[in-house]
């Protein structure tokens, strides 16, 4: 196999660090770093949702905008929306709308906000992790939290939340990217997509790759949740 | 007629006091909180199977047979029999349409008021920009309406107007409004607590408004689960 750039094994994450409550002002909000790429959700609402024409009487809707800011890679993106960010919004919305209830809120929105401040690959993966933790925060009705991860191929071999060096392995049968997002508890997956080629055989291996990284992430996610309500009870949680 | 406001949200929260027998721990959504037939899911909690599931992130309150969560974050949802300071955002023919910093606006319709008002000087009770302390009568899809009619409800008059996180309300009004008692009682300010996390200070002097204030948002800043009055005690001898 392939030695990976950073020393990591085929089915290691890099570390991982997330955290509740980052952005005062918003409703419910996180950050969460897989290594070098850092993502910040923030969610608002839910709130009266203008135009008035995209209200559904029956259900509250989810409304994401994913922004890979300016500085956060090494040559300066330029800044505002693309073609790119636009779709990975709305895939975002879709990967989390399956976990959220928003019956109990008709004729609203719940805006989710993700920055990319540093970008290392993975970002998509990293702002749905950061999503799924502020929807909570806000206290939004949900089944279950959703944890996403990237996996790639160097070569022929599958490995999980490849950075940008791995991202960009060209060798042998090219680069591969297979982002995938899971709702936690269930076996259900509402985020699957395929950048480069994949032997039908090997997409067996890449979901259960990622279900076990998926497990790890959620055991952050769970850890950043509970921390936020202990602090706030000034360590005296029981 | 000032004091009597507060009376109101003493009633509501009266029955929230009983927390003696509560078991109460931290879960997050999807989380198995109980297992067995015989527990009741109540707000924020589902059933699953032979498990009770919180549905949402916060405290579960276990008391004997029925479960709930009570959220520690997040906006005002808006319930029946909620104590709310909303604004006067705009006056229709038929009443008042009144901001309360929820996701739906809510109404108040010309027949509530008080005392009987012509169509044509509905500003004179009300105008638009007015603070008021409004019940919560019915909340439906169409909008939430609400009611003046009530022990200590009414127009705001002086003061002024600031926000804390809603979930945290309970907390400063107190078991049977204690909490909200003793900052009356050492600042001499006059304060209404909404549900919706607006609360309305007026003082004889704006140190002692500002006073007030800190304290308020010194009860709401951390989630302490017991000993808070006595905090609060200690908290006025230093400030």
């Amino acid at each position: 196999m392939a030695k990976r750039s950073d020393g990591r094994k085929a089915d290691e994450l890099r570390p991982m660090m997330a955290k509740v409550g980052v952005v005062p002002n918003a409703d419910g909000s996180a950050m969460f770093a897989f290594g070098n790429t850092i993502a910040i959700a923030a969610v608002y609402g839910p709130r009266l949702l203008h135009p008035q024409h995209m209200q559904d009487p029956a259900t509250g809707i989810l409304r994401c905008n994913y922004d890979l800011l300016s500085f956060s890679v090494s040559d300066r993106k330029k800044p505002g929306p693309n073609r790119r960010a636009q779709e990975i919004s709305k895939v975002t919305e879709w990967a989390l709308m399956p976990v959220l209830d928003l019956k109990e809120f008709p004729n609203t929105v719940i805006d989710v906000q993700i920055y990319i401040i540093q970008a290392d690959a993975g970002t998509r993966t990293a702002g749905i992790n950061a999503a799924s933790l502020a929807l909570a925060h806000a206290g939004i009705p949900m089944k279950d939290l959703v944890c996403s991860v990237a996996c790639g191929k160097l070569d022929k071999d599958v490995v999980v939340d490849l950075t940008k060096e791995e991202e960009d392995y060209h060798e042998g049968e090219g680069a591969t990217d297979f982002a995938i997002a899971k709702v936690a508890n269930y076996d259900e997956y509402s985020l699957l997509q395929l950048d480069g080629k994949i032997q039908p055989e090997v997409l067996k291996q890449v979901v259960e790759i990622s279900n076990k990284a998926c497990k790890e992430i959620y055991e952050v996610q769970k850890k950043a949740l509970k921390a936020i309500v202990e602090q706030e009870m000034g360590g005296k949680a029981k | 007629m000032r004091n009597k406001i507060n009376e109101a949200h003493e009633a509501v929260e009266a029955h929230e006091a009983d927390s003696s027998e509560v078991k109460r721990k931290v879960v997050i959504p999807g989380e198995v909180i109980v297992t067995g037939e015989d527990y009741l899911p109540g707000e924020g909690t589902k059933r699953r199977g032979e498990d009770v599931v919180a549905s949402r992130f916060g405290l579960a309150e276990i008391a004997g047979r029925s479960i709930k969560v009570i959220s520690l974050f997040g906006t005002f949802i808006p319930r029946r029999n909620n104590v709310i300071i909303g604004r006067v955002r705009d006056i229709t023919f038929y009443g008042w349409s009144i901001d309360m910093d929820s996701a739906s606006s809510g109404f108040l319709p010309l027949d509530e008021s008080p005392r009987f008002i012509n169509k044509d000087e509905m500003d004179q009770f009300l105008a638009i920009g007015d603070v008021i302390a409004a019940k919560i009568w019915s909340v439906k899809s169409k909008g939430i309406d609400l009611t003046l009619n009530g022990k200590g409800l009414g127009k705001l008059e002086g003061g002024f107007v600031f926000r804390v996180i809603p979930s945290r309300v309970p907390r400063i009004i107190g078991r049977e409004g204690s909490m909200v008692g003793l900052i009356k009682e050492k600042t001499g300010c006059n304060i209404t607590v909404g549900q919706n996390g607006w609360v309305w200070i007026k003082g004889p002097t704006s140190d002692a408004e500002i006073r007030a204030r800190k304290a308020v948002e010194f009860v709401a800043d951390k989630v302490f689960v017991d000993g808070l009055t006595d905090k609060m005690e200690e908290w006025f001898t230093k400030n």
